[in-house]
């Protein structure tokens, strides 16, 4: 463009702007206007049977399940990041990249695989028989995995990634000057971790925790098969036992203002915390050298929430799927599930990146107070179950059919039918509600990072916001702009709620093939499609471990 | 160099997003021959033979899809533009839910009239059942428990010894209600609180969960549906299942003054089935000799027409006599039944 066409274009394209963050608000707003019309008609005495039997337990094991998955991820993610990120000991690169791996694997997949594997008649409690001498479980056998403590197990080894990804970007880019400060003053390795690296670490925890209790929060399935009533719990039998829709769209609604308003209170707290780098390399920390036992020691102790949260499940997925697969071969119909699951997360994805860096970047130009909300409102999919995302989809999608519908019809003579329920683009849009909070996240993060002297910079050198866009800040943030596309995209390929109900007549996507397998209980021909969800989200998480290694 | 890059990508990207949404705007472009739309809560791949020996004496094509919770809501929001003709449920609240909230359309046809008794239909032709199950009790064969009567199973004598799927699921508050129809709500809340105190474990998991159980020795006696019993004993479900199977005693349990607890699989019309007459063929089919033996022998359920043949697996737990209450006092109940499940705080 030339640059007498430049300057008068300049406002229009900062009303552009906030013309753009207000449509991409409202596209993912209106649904949940939906959620609230529905909610609206009231359900007779709910409330009153809710606050007398099914809140105060809900509520109180949602809390307990909370602090569990929020603490095991916390002591998991920070621990590790802290010892790969301080000290040197044997695989310690190959051990860094594997302690993602969990994040390929659905939470439901994991709770089912653990309940076979520790069930009194499974293969570790029958091989502990046979050392033990036992004949049957009937002479002896454990305590049932069914219980809060399987399921905060369960949640926090496959949650705890959340935690260290964040945490461990953040150690590595710590100065190591601020770390060899605390040594110079006489702190030891591990004061200086309490002391000095994970208080400075609080904002990288914060975003990691937030995204894991979500996780926990809005989980259905390990919660089902552990046999833990949580609120979400809660709000799925009141719609579905009671077809209350009314009463199910209120707990919802409660639950999600009681979210946002933590959300935003976490965000206050961390208001003063700005941890943008100097422009100049910080100098990393130099990690010390574990020799011997202790450095065997280092390796299993990172070893084993890789082998918890993934290896023994991924084993299991081996072997149950190669036992369905030698004798009945690969239906075909599987193929074709792996094809509309890779179709509607790379298009979600895609989708949800470029908006996510939309209002990552516009956000930016905002005030503190301002950007907060708008952050915290592009990501209320994230704080909400997948089902009540469903629910609230539905009707916006299909009411813009039939509004459409109409109107062609009216014009030309012959409507269009339900064209986004029909298309799939249904199941995309919920994808895009759901997880946008993961781009928009990534971004904003990433943007954080860089020191607003660079826009600066770039504006005296006469670079137009267009421009600065395209050279200054999207090269500094590709690899983290990567990441969170990687994470949305796993994201997306597990969600299931919503694709069940969205989806277009004759369409599977993996997971939903899975649960109809797991509806008929044929688990064993499920193994193959689970070991395709978890096998496809592998590749991409092994990129995001490259794209994290950050060491220079 | 960093700006011919940038570039490349973005309309590499603009490019991909094309593609995708071409792609996704051709899937409904699909045939449109003669064809019906299923919409089921019962996983497709179960009555999958069913519909194939349709569309293969028939010509017919039956797209299906199968949607667990939320069928009611997705007919809604589809209102008249919806394309789903025939809708399937596995459980008669379900069922005559679609009918209460507006989404089914009456069907007069001599052939249902003719195969499914009176008190197995919608009166108007809303609904008709298509087979039954039972619920049944599964007890480990150290017991060798003979009868037994739902009533039982809060006996303090099985304290910590019974096993059972949420209080939730619609095949358990389909058993409450019809707990309450017989004895009262009060009753009722006794009865499932002394459940409560004798469980083993978390109410969760499914029903073949149960048999598991019982063979890992965590109970003793449980609670599960018919035809779960053939599909573990056929071996239907690999070679685990067969083993739960075998390791426990199927009991056709009764109410003390009433017989067993049946729910039902059933199908409707959709109200705005753009393929009606299909529609109903396929639920002629479905009733059909043919088709009720396949239900039998692919399903493990009881057929819905009198005298067609019962599966070997389920002939032999023994004659089955139904409990008299009327289907819609059982309904009536649901949302109490429910309601008691979280008064008691069975689930927890």
């Amino acid at each position: 463009m030339s640059d007498g066409a430049r300057r008068p274009r300049r406002r229009v394209s900062i009303d552009l702007q906030t013309l753009t963050i207000s449509v991409l608000l409202l596209i993912v707003l209106v649904p949940f206007a939906f959620l609230v019309a529905a909610a609206a008609p009231g359900s007779p005495d709910l409330w009153t049977h809710l606050v007398r039997y099914v809140l105060p337990a809900a509520a109180f094991d949602t809390a307990v399940l909370l602090s569990g998955v929020g603490l095991l991820t916390i002591v998991i993610g920070t621990g590790l990041a802290w010892l790969v990120t301080a000290y040197n000991f044997p695989a310690r690169r190959l051990l860094d990249g594997c302690l993602l791996l969990p994040l390929a694997v659905p939470t439901y997949i994991v709770a089912y695989a653990y309940l076979d594997i520790l069930h009194p008649v499974g293969p570790a409690q029958e091989a502990l028989r046979w050392v033990l001498g036992y004949e049957g479980p009937r002479e002896w056998r454990l305590p049932d995995v069914r219980s809060m403590a399987g399921c905060v197990g369960v949640l926090g080894f496959v949650l705890y990634p959340y935690v260290y990804l964040p945490t461990r970007a953040l150690f590595a880019m710590q100065s190591a000057s601020l770390i060899e400060t605390g040594r110079t003053l006489g702190l030891t390795r591990t004061q200086t971790f309490f002391r000095i690296a994970l208080p400075l670490s609080r904002p990288a925890i914060a975003v990691g925790l937030s995204l894991a209790l979500m996780e926990a929060l809005n989980d259905i399935g390990a919660a089902e098969f552990m046999g833990v009533r949580t609120l979400t719990v809660s709000i799925y039998s009141t719609w579905v036992t009671r077809s209350d829709l009314p009463g199910a769209a209120q707990i919802a609604l409660a639950m999600l203002t009681l979210v946002l308003a933590l959300l935003l209170m976490e965000r206050w707290a961390r208001r003063h915390q700005r941890y943008a780098n100097d422009a100049q390399h910080p100098r990393p920390i130099v990690p010390a050298r574990l020799a011997g036992a202790a450095g065997a020691a280092a390796s299993l102790v990172t070893a084993v929430p890789i082998a918890v949260g993934f290896g023994v499940p991924f084993a299991y997925l081996l072997h149950a799927a190669a036992a369905r697969i030698g004798p009945n071969g690969v239906s075909p119909a599987i193929f074709a599930a792996l094809q509309s699951t890779l179709l509607f997360a790379s298009a979600a994805t895609a989708v949800g990146v470029t908006a996510g860096l939309v209002i990552a970047y516009s956000v930016r130009r905002l005030s503190g107070r301002s950007a907060a909300a708008v952050v915290t409102l592009a990501s209320i999919g994230y704080a909400t179950p997948g089902t009540v995302v469903a629910i609230a989809i539905l009707p916006t999608v299909a009411g813009f059919d039939r509004v459409l519908d109409g109107a062609v019809a009216l014009l030309a003579g012959r409507g269009t039918g339900l064209l986004l329920l029909g298309s799939g683009m249904a199941v995309l849009y919920a994808y895009f509600v759901r997880f946008l909070a993961v781009a928009v996240g990534g971004a904003e993060s990433a943007l954080a990072k860089l020191p607003r002297s660079l826009d600066d910079a770039a504006a005296t050198l006469g670079a137009p916001p267009r421009q600065r866009v395209w050279h200054v800040h999207l090269p500094l943030i590709r690899r983290a702009m990567a990441a969170s596309a990687v994470l949305m995209f796993v994201d997306c390929m597990k969600e299931l709620p919503a694709t069940l109900l969205l989806r277009p007549i004759g369409v599977e996507t993996l997971a939903t093939l899975l649960y109809g397998e797991a509806a008929r209980g044929t688990y064993e021909d499920g193994a193959i499609a689970a070991l395709l969800i978890v096998s496809v989200g592998l590749a991409p998480v092994l990129v995001l471990s490259r794209l994290t290694d950050s060491r220079p | 160099m960093v700006r011919r890059s940038m570039l490349d990508g973005s309309s590499r990207f603009v490019r991909c997003s094309a593609l995708v949404t071409a792609l996704l705007l051709a899937l409904p472009l699909a045939a449109r021959a003669q064809e019906v739309n299923l919409y089921t809560t019962r996983e497709p791949g179960l009555i999958q033979p069913l519909l194939d020996a349709f569309t293969k004496s028939t010509g017919i094509k039956v797209n299906s899809i199968f949607v667990k919770d939320g069928l009611a809501e997705r007919l809604t929001a589809e209102g008249d533009k919806s394309p789903a003709d025939v809708l399937m449920t596995v459980d008669f609240g379900n069922l005559l839910d679609l009918t209460d909230k507006g989404l089914t359309q009456p069907i007069q046809s001599g052939v249902l009239q003719k195969a499914i008794p009176a008190n197995l239909r919608g009166a108007k032709g809303e609904w008709f059942a298509l087979s039954l199950r039972a619920r049944v009790v599964y007890a480990s064969k150290a017991l060798a428990l003979k009868s037994v009567a739902y009533e039982d199973l809060a006996d303090p004598r099985w304290k910590g010894k019974v096993c059972i799927r949420s209080g939730q699921h619609p095949y358990n508050t389909a058993l409450i209600a019809a707990y309450i129809a017989h004895h009262g709500e009060a009753a009722a809340e006794t009865w499932l609180r002394g459940i409560k105190a004798n469980l083993a474990r978390p109410a969760t998991g499914g029903d073949r969960e149960v048999a598991k159980d019982i063979m890992g020795a965590v109970c003793d006696v449980g609670v599960g549906n018919s035809y779960y019993v053939g599909l573990m004993r056929s071996g239907a479900g690999g070679p685990e299942q067969l083993k739960w199977g075998q390791a426990i005693d199927v009991v056709l349990p009764a109410f003390r003054q009433g017989g067993t607890q049946v729910n039902l699989s059933g199908a409707s019309v959709a109200k705005h089935a753009p393929h009606r007459a299909e529609a109903v063929r396929l639920l002629e089919y479905l009733v059909s000799d043919e088709a009720q033996k396949l239900y039998a022998e692919a399903n493990y359920e009881y057929p819905v027409k009198p005298g067609a043949p019962i599966h070997p697996l389920i002939a032999a737990l023994g004659p089955l006599k139904v409990d008299a209450l009327p289907i819609a006092d059982i309904v009536r109940h649901r949302a109490a039944a429910s309601r008691l499940v979280d008064k008691v705080g069975f689930d927890r």
